[in-house]
């Protein structure tokens, strides 16, 4: 599915994502969906269609352990987080919420482009420049988490970690 | 081929040898989830279909963060907890008791252990040589219920810190030199493990600051190998117990290895909006400050107390400054109450608050408004973290937080030393 490309810079922290001065809207979600990236990109919820991408630099989602920053941008219709690079437990909670986070050279990404996310393939195009790159393929448990449909699925599937390692 | 502590803790815990790059599914020893993460968690362990959790006993939900609640909803996330501990037999370790981080390595943490947060700071407990891991919120629910994580071996860098440390100058200023070293990404997926003749004799406090900031490099664990240190603070806790001697091998492997002369270091603050925007006491130029804060998971210890006090002793906090003081835990308030060390704070003009995360995440109890600049022994100064995204936050030590309490813009403190 295409989607339109919506960039940020580095340092982009779950903070930014999702400020604790919201911590009291963390029992209801949609009203907390609102405010994602407001500071960075204030009307940003109003602003995304589903399907599109945050394209991001380095070190996206850095800080809190607060699994509500991908669940907002999952909520906001997001595809997938694309960045040069992503923090530790904000990587692992996307997947867990069965959103892609894609390590990728987002310098090939400008605003507004248009473009698709082969995840399998490890290939994104890119329909605006007319070209296309691949990415370093997802570590076989990330890709298995993913099938599942997150780690709840996977959980509620087989009652267990079945990670085939 | 020698084993880094990462490895060993790892490979004990999932009854194999595993080596860095490897995934591996390991036995959670401790998992704990605050208010802010686990009326999440609860919400994911019933989308799976569990009404049972693992081990009851070794999981904590801490109710700290809006501690005690300052609105309807948190109220009601609080109860939503309770009763599901109720139900579960998991521990509520309610308001006033104080921060997980602080809470766990007082009463549960062991050397060795795999502990299994959902905060980000529980890197903390590496203090006591466990691997103690923030996660969200699901793979908390999952360590809750099934008793097990997967984890990647982690590559470990190597930290040697050697010298004798110069007065005024505390495991604060140690891992933010670090961090200014290495960068917020500088160990991003990978343990930080801590060796040398400085932090060899560095007391538990100091340890459990520097392993509370591993993961503001990026990293999943800053481990300490247990010593004699490990063991008296496992004493003074009526824990004696729980200690077990544990250490890298000698010939263990490591990813690089990082040296830190403490004989060279000075106060050292990180500087608006990052963490890794690191400058020394000198370099940082005239900066007022609106309000100190004194305290969180990463300073709010008896001996980071008792180092304000020494400095703020018979001295006024500037009056165009307030100074907000919240204890880690029941324990050390009460510690500080005993021994003065409070009264002396209060005295001087501080403001003293339940044990709990107060403001750290602008929550409540010290949020900052526009324009404000706060000075802070918190391990976080993102943009907006304490309130307005028009605030500055500014990091350091407890020493550095009573001298710039006392002169209402940022102090070097060995003056006062």
């Amino acid at each position: 599915m295409k989607g339109k490309v919506w960039k940020f810079g580095d340092a982009i922290s779950t903070d930014h994502i999702i400020p604790g001065r919201y911590f009291y809207l963390r029992s209801n979600l949609p009203e907390l969906s609102k405010h994602i990236l407001e500071y960075e990109r204030p009307g940003f919820s109003e602003m995304v269609s589903p399907g599109d991408f945050i394209v991001a630099g380095q070190n996206f989602g850095l800080g809190s352990s607060r699994e509500h920053a991908a669940i907002v941008i999952k909520m906001n219709g997001i595809q997938a987080v694309l960045a040069k690079s992503l923090a530790r437990i904000f990587y692992r909670n996307c997947f867990n919420n069965g959103l892609p986070a894609i390590i990728c050279d987002t310098e090939k990404l400008s605003e507004g482009d248009e473009i698709a996310l082969f995840v399998n393939e490890g290939k994104i195009i890119n329909y605006t420049r007319n070209e296309s790159f691949f990415f370093t393929a997802l570590p076989p448990v990330m890709k298995r988490i993913l099938s599942d449909g997150g780690l709840v699925e996977h959980v509620k599937k087989y009652k267990d970690l079945k990670l085939n390692l | 081929m020698g084993m880094t502590l990462a490895e060993k803790i790892l490979s004990e815990h999932a009854g194999k040898e595993v080596r860095v790059g490897e995934i591996a599914v390991v036995k959670v020893d401790l998992a704990y989830a605050q208010d802010g993460t686990g009326p999440l968690a609860v919400r994911k362990i019933e989308e799976m279909g569990f009404d049972k959790v693992h081990n009851p006993q070794r999981t904590i939900f801490f109710l700290d963060h809006a501690a005690p609640s300052p609105r309807t909803e948190l109220s009601n996330d609080h109860s939503f907890l309770r009763d599901f501990a109720q139900k579960t037999g998991i521990r509520v370790s309610d308001v006033g008791l104080g921060i997980s981080h602080q809470v766990v390595a007082e009463s549960y943490v062991r050397p060795g252990d795999v502990v299994i947060g959902a905060d980000s700071h529980t890197c903390t407990g590496g203090a006591l040589g466990a691997f103690a891991t923030g996660v969200g919120s699901t793979d908390a629910a999952v360590a809750i219920t099934l008793g097990k994580i997967w984890l990647r071996v982690p590559e470990t860098i190597r930290v040697v810190v050697e010298g004798r440390l110069p007065v005024g100058i505390f495991g604060k200023d140690i891992i933010l030199h670090l961090i200014g070293k290495i960068g917020a990404a500088g160990a991003t997926y990978k343990a930080l493990e801590f060796m040398g003749d400085t932090t060899e004799k560095l007391e538990m406090s100091g340890r459990m600051t520097i392993a509370n900031m591993a993961v503001e490099a990026g990293a999943k664990v800053g481990l300490f190998p247990s010593d004699e240190i490990t063991r008296e603070w496992l004493d003074r806790m009526g824990r004696s117990q729980d200690f077990r001697k544990i250490s890298p091998d000698p010939d263990a492997v490591y990813e690089n290895t990082v040296r830190i002369n403490a004989k060279e270091l000075k106060p050292t603050i990180a500087c608006p909006h990052q963490v890794d925007n690191i400058k020394t006491i000198d370099e940082v130029g005239d900066i007022k400050v609106d309000q100190v804060y004194l305290g969180t998971s990463c300073n709010g210890r008896l001996e980071d107390f008792q180092i304000a006090a020494k400095i703020l002793k018979g001295k006024k906090v500037h009056p165009k400054t307030r100074m907000i003081i919240t204890p880690g835990s029941r324990l050390v308030y009460l510690e500080a109450l005993k021994d003065g060390t409070l009264e002396t704070l209060i005295e001087s003009g501080g403001v003293a608050l339940p044990p709990g995360c107060g403001a750290c995440v602008g929550l409540h109890e010290g949020v900052l408004g526009d324009g404000e600049v706060c000075l802070a022994t918190q391990p976080r100064n993102f943009q907006g973290r304490m309130g307005s995204p028009k605030s500055f936050i500014y990091l350091g030590s407890p020493a550095v937080a009573a001298a710039t309490a006392i002169e209402g813009k940022i102090t070097d403190p060995r003056k006062y030393l």
